[in-house]
């Protein structure tokens, strides 16, 4: 399987593989021929990917470079290149995404009734802009795949969407790009600065100058929050998270899916890859105000979901509490914390993904998301319940499954941290209550009792398709609810090695503070012993 | 010893996936109701024989099992490794045993529904779920079983899910478990951090570390206080104890072999296995012992009282579940943890045959409605008294016939022999009539409060004092609930001709074998003056082995010790007694009821409103959570949260409307600007 590896200029395969995909669906004569391509391209682009994660070596450092890395100068003149790669916080977001690939695809089979040639070439579309986002290492290419996911996940929900969705296109594209176009402000600031400070005056976007470079303390505070409200308002944390329940309530299933799955994670893998350890200061000193913006978002997501009457909108607002929980773990700064997240971005992934997949299954049947419309179904389709039962208890946490490993790490973690007050993290340890209670009243409303509508009653159970593209999510829930080590393993050394630069340049620039044109350079350190699982 | 412990775990959870899977995919297979129901019982069967070899190999050294690592990061590295000592054999034996003539019992007691297969791969689950809860070797894996056996008693309670009931019984037993949940989550932090905090190197939440004096002397007294509290409200969740143990009775919905295995043998005893396995640090919080011991005991006298007013024959057995669970909770408190177990021993035996007993009844109940209904006598599902004036007969009480109320009951004795015959000898054991199991565990559980209290304990004279008044309270409706139900003469309409009949052989095979475990299962745990305990000597080890036990000064002289052991045959006999031959429950039947009544008073509405806990939950947590969801936190995301974003968009735009007006097309008005403009950049030149 190494041969995999091998295959030269395989991260770049992997970004564009499926841009490709998109440009051949174009010419492709037939509808079904745009499906089948989207779906050979899709899994194509899964299997190479295989190469990463095999190529991949967690004992081998990144500190200096990322692996199976890819450079060109773009801009000549200036440091600005198509610098690509792997390292331990991006290797399990990329694989989330093409694993998510056929998943999309497969379950827009039917759902998809007109204009398909377009909806499969922007979805392809997008999934390069989400792995170019994940594996750049140069913050301008980032920025550029940043605002290339906006484009085609604006069609999806403005074509394909509900009654509502010319609303929710509009008000994802506005608020989110907001938050970037503020960020590019940050970006081109701490280019040139940088690029002054510690690369002979020339304009730099390269991720490991960049991260090795400490920014004065004064600079810090607004550059942290230029950075951070891009990234808060695309996770979403509390109080940016009320474009969240519109764009997925009006999103088709398969747009649900993606945004949900990845499109959020580019917000949280963006506060650990850039915002944390590029304003180590701004990030301690703010990381309690975080914390409580992430607890508030547990406890109000999980009170505001239980509201609901759409199955849709209490699924949205349960991302938002989950979220919340990954970004508690991030500034909670200890290496079990941030573990929790990173396998937490993940756990989210496949858990809403798949329950979004569910929904969508029924709104293929019934063509109504409110839970009224449904009760008792159980006794319809007992293997859909099957696999929304085992979703909503790997959703709430429950041990033995792929939620509970990632909130009992961030929260384990949480505690020992030194941000955090306790009485926080307990109110953040609440959530696991109020994930119970949404979650059950929801199948409780939904699936069990008498039948309560008459066409329910012979509503079809999952078809052969809709159960093969379960499979792999249940799979995947349970091995990382009980195996979770080897993939933990894969991002430990990573975050110690952010944690450990974020700290140490924390202190060399708050020693820099008072000589004037002191420039701080900490490069990043490898930790001694990996402590894997040996 | 490796493969030995494998296959403990492994098989139940094999045979849950393939029943499950083949059920749910296969519809053809869900007929096979003796593959399903024998491969079922088989899965716990063979573990009950492997444990057995484990438990006759053994030579007083715990082992340590590791098969690989959970989760590691940073400090902390989580290890599925299992622990097999005197503790969690003990355990292991009643929940493979117990647990196999449950699944046994059930191959007869679920004939016919259409749910077969999910059940047995339920049940299979929960057996899986229970092995790792007490075999772990550390807390996460404990908290894996925990959680794992709450989802399995969701599943089981709801299992006939198409009454929403049911559902929402099930909905109340996670949540309120969940609570509990929490209290455990938060002490295994706790934990974490204080010992990551002062040692070096990764920490795996081990009982062998853990449990080290070096470990456990890191631990302020506060701390320790802190921890044992919190893991008491974990437990006191898992094991039905005030202020949690509302979700228990109402439990009761799911099938009865589900009552018997998980919400009176196993999964409700785990709180108590909890504390016993850490028994070495909470120990060391005596602050923590004594609330644990006051609260088991009011949580004892409490249920009791419900017991006694209760006509449910389940909800009878449920509360006296609360309320044996409660005794256990007096035994810890007062650092009898051995004696804690010893009665999670006798007491699984004896109520599972109580619960097991129960079932035969209401099969037999069932039999009579089916008939009564095939006569005409009762209306058939669905339909209402109005459009079925047959509904009209009577019944000893208002509403529709219900094959659990003791009041439709009476006389059975002469239709069902063997249930008859072993449910007597469970009451019997339950009430603590010697030489039966429950004597001898109770019993010791109020010795021990007593020579607390000898050793100038005030406070454990209270409890033991209320574990006495618990103890008439006991005999007393146990016997009540033999009576109702086996004696006298049979109260459903048409008794004459409609007559049940008894289980089949599956179903009166683990109750012979239970009520002969309630009789003899009592003898491993003899009082000091009649030989001593086995059970005692086997989990204490002199202080080697897995539970720990407070030093006393003052021995209680033998002399007392028989007085007590007197004392407490006289109240159960006299509780007995009285039920049968004063008030005549068995003569009289329900009329009998108001001789209570009268005894208690205005407290006897009280007891049979159940205290009226549910609707102060509902009241005071419930709905204020329920209405600020709906009426404060929504609206306000609507109209705030998301009112605030649209106001911005709303503000643009209206900005953007008026600078429209300076665009007018007319190139005069741009003219006229422009040479203000220059104007006005003019005149600043010139002053600055």
């Amino acid at each position: 399987m190494n041969a995999l590896a091998s295959i030269p200029h395989i991260v770049s395969l992997v970004i564009f593989l499926p841009a490709i995909g998109a440009l051949v669906a174009l010419f492709v004569p037939s509808d079904s021929g745009v499906k089948w391509t989207a779906l050979i391209t899709t899994v194509a682009t899964f299997l190479l990917s295989l190469g990463l994660y095999l190529g991949f070596d967690p004992a081998v450092s990144t500190a200096e470079a990322p692996q199976l890395m890819e450079r060109m100068n773009w801009f000549p003149g200036v440091n600005v290149s198509y610098f690509v790669g792997v390292d331990g916080l991006n290797l399990l977001l990329a694989m989330l995404t093409t694993l998510l690939g056929p998943i999309i695809i497969l379950s827009s089979w039917t759902y998809i009734g007109e204009k398909i040639r377009g909806y499969y070439s922007l979805m392809l579309l997008l999934q390069t802009g989400v792995l170019g986002v994940f594996l750049s290492f140069d913050l301008v290419l980032f920025y550029v795949f940043f605002e290339i996911t906006l484009i085609p996940m604006y069609f999806i929900i403005g074509i394909w969407g509900g009654e509502n969705r010319i609303y929710a296109a509009i008000k994802f594209v506005l608020y989110t790009l907001v938050g970037s176009l503020l960020m590019l402000v940050g970006v081109l600031w701490l280019g040139f600065a940088a690029g002054d400070a510690i690369n002979g005056g020339v304009f730099t976007t390269d991720w490991y100058q960049l991260v090795s470079y400490g920014v004065p303390l004064g600079a810090q505070g607004w550059l942290f929050f230029l950075f951070l409200l891009a990234f808060a308002i695309k996770v979403p944390l509390f109080p940016f998270h009320t474009w969240l329940p519109d764009a997925h309530v009006q999103a088709p299933t398969g747009g649900s899916v993606v945004l949900a799955g990845v499109l959020l994670k580019m917000g949280t893998y963006g506060l650990i890859r850039f915002t944390i350890p590029f304003f180590p200061n701004a990030a301690q000193q703010f990381a309690p105000l975080l914390g409580v913006l992430a607890v508030v978002g547990i406890i109000y997501g999980a009170l505001v979901a239980f509201a609901q009457e759409d199955a849709k909108k209490l699924i949205a607002y349960s991302s938002v509490s989950h979220l919340g929980f990954v970004v508690l773990g991030l500034f909670a700064m200890t290496t079990e914390a941030v573990q929790g997240a990173m396998i937490q971005m993940v756990n989210h992934g496949i858990s809403t993904g798949a329950l979004f997949l569910i929904i969508g299954m029924l709104y293929e049947r019934r063509h109504t998301r409110e839970m009224a419309d449904y009760g008792g179904i159980a006794k319809s389709v007992p293997v859909l319940t099957f696999f929304m039962m085992l979703t909503v208890f790997a959703s709430a946490g429950l041990p033995g499954l792929n939620g509970f490993v990632g909130e009992f790490l961030i929260l384990i973690g949480s505690w020992k941290s030194s941000m955090f007050n306790g009485a926080l993290v307990i109110l953040a340890t609440t959530g696991v209550i109020l994930a119970a209670v949404y979650l059950l009243w929801m199948v409780y409303r939904t699936f069990f009792g008498e039948i309560t509508h008459e066409e329910n009653r012979t509503m079809k159970d999952l078809n052969f398709r809709e159960v093969g593209l379960l499979i792999p999510l249940a799979i995947l829930m349970v091995w990382l609810g009980l195996g979770p080590a080897p993939f933990l393993d894969k991002s430990e050394a990573a975050v110690q090695a952010i944690l450990n630069t974020t700290e140490e340049k924390a202190l060399a620039v708050e020693a820099a503070a008072d000589q004037a044109d002191a420039v701080v350079q900490v490069p990043l350190r490898w930790p001694d012993a990996v402590a894997a699982s040996e | 010893m490796h493969t030995t412990v494998l296959l403990i775990l492994i098989l139940p959870l094999a045979l849950a996936a393939f029943n499950g899977l083949m059920g749910l995919f296969v519809p053809a297979y869900r007929k096979n109701e003796w593959l399903i129901g024998g491969l079922g019982t088989l899965a716990v069967a063979i573990p009950f024989v492997l444990t057995v070899k484990l438990f006759l190999g053994f030579h007083g050294e715990a082992e340590v099992v590791h098969f690989f690592t959970w989760m590691a990061a940073g400090d902390l590295q989580i290890e599925f490794a299992y622990r097999i000592d005197q503790l969690s054999l003990v355990m292991t034996l009643v929940v493979t045993g117990v647990g196999a003539l449950i699944h046994l019992y059930s191959i007869g007691y679920m004939h016919g529904d259409s749910g077969y297969w999910r059940f047995f791969a339920y049940l299979n689950l929960f057996i899986f779920a229970m092995l790792n809860l007490v075999l772990a070797e550390n807390l996460l894996v404990l908290f894996l079983g925990w959680e794992g056996v709450g989802l399995c008693s969701y599943l089981l309670i709801g299992f006939w899910y198409t009454d929403l009931k049911n559902s929402a019984a099930a909905n109340k037993a996670f949540i309120v478990n969940r609570i509990g949940d929490f209290a455990f989550l938060l002490a295994m932090f706790v934990i974490f951090a204080v010992v990551t905090g002062k040692t070096d190197g990764a920490f795996g939440l081990d009982f062998t570390t853990l449990l080290a004096p070096e470990t456990l002397g890191l631990f302020g007294a506060g701390t320790l206080l802190a921890v044992a509290l919190l893991f008491f409200v974990g437990a006191t969740g898992k094991s039905a104890q005030i202020p949690l143990f509302v979700w228990l009775p109402d439990a009761m919905a799911g099938p009865t072999p589900v009552s018997a295995l998980i919400h009176a043998a196993t999964m409700v005893t785990s709180g108590l296995y909890l504390l016993a396995r850490l028994s070495p640090m909470v120990l060391m919080a005596p602050t923590a012992m004594t609330i644990i011991a006051i609260v088991g005991a009011l949580t004892a006298i409490m249920a009791a009282t419900i017991a006694i007013t209760q006509n449910d024959i389940k909800r009878v057995l449920a509360y006296s579940t609360v309320s044996q669970l409660g005794y256990m909770f007096l035994a810890a408190g007062v650092g009898a943890y051995f004696v804690a177990i010893f009665h999670v021993m006798t007491h699984a035996f004896f109520k599972a045959c109580l619960f097991l007993g129960s079932g035969s009844v209401i099969h037999g109940m069932h039999e009579v409605e089916h008939e009564l209904e095939h006569k005409g006598f009762l209306g058939s599902h669905g339909k209402s008294e109005e459009e079925d004036p047959l509904m009209a007969v009577e019944l000893p009480y208002e509403g529709k016939f219900d094959a659990q109320d003791m009041r439709t009951m009476g006389g059975l004795k002469r239709f069902m022999p063997l249930t008859r015959w072993t449910f007597l000898i469970a009451t019997l054991a339950i009430a603590g009539i010697p030489p039966l199991a429950g004597f001898f565990s109770k019993d010791e559980i109020l010795f021990k409060a007593f020579e607390l209290g000898y050793n100038g304990h005030v406070w454990s004279y209270f409890v033991w004092i209320i574990g006495l008044v618990t103890a008439v309270l006991t005999a007393i409706y146990m016997t009540r609930a033999y009576l109702l139900t086996f004696e006298g003469t049979p109260r459903w309409p048409d008794a004459m001709d409609t007559k049940p009949h008894e289980s089949p052989w599956t179903m009166t095979v683990p109750l012979v074998v239970l009520a002969a475990l309630s009789v003899v299962g009592g003898f491993v745990g003899l009082p000091a003056v009649l030989g001593g305990s086995e059970i005692h000597h086997f989990l204490v080890h002199d202080g080697h082995g897995p539970v720990a036990e407070p030093h006393h000064e003052f021995h209680v002289p033998v002399a007392i010790e028989w007085g007590l052991l007197f004392l407490g045959l006289a109240i159960a006999a006299g509780g007995v007694l009285f039920a049968w031959f004063v008030i005549r429950w068995g003569s009289r039947g329900p009329e009998a009821d108001t001789s209570v009544k009268r005894f208690f008073g205005p407290l006897y509405g009280t007891f049979s409103r159940k205290y009226s806990v549910d609707e102060i939950y509902q009241k005071w947590v419930v709905n204020p959570v329920v209405n600020s969801a709906r009426k404060i936190f929504a609206p306000f995301d609507e109209s705030a949260v998301d009112g605030a974003v649209n106001g911005v968009a709303k503000l643009v735009q209206g900005i953007a409307l008026r600078l429209r007006g300076i665009q007018t097309g007319v190139v005069q008005h741009y003219a006229l600007a422009l040479v203000l403009g220059v104007v006005v950049v003019l005149a600043l030149m010139l002053l600055g």
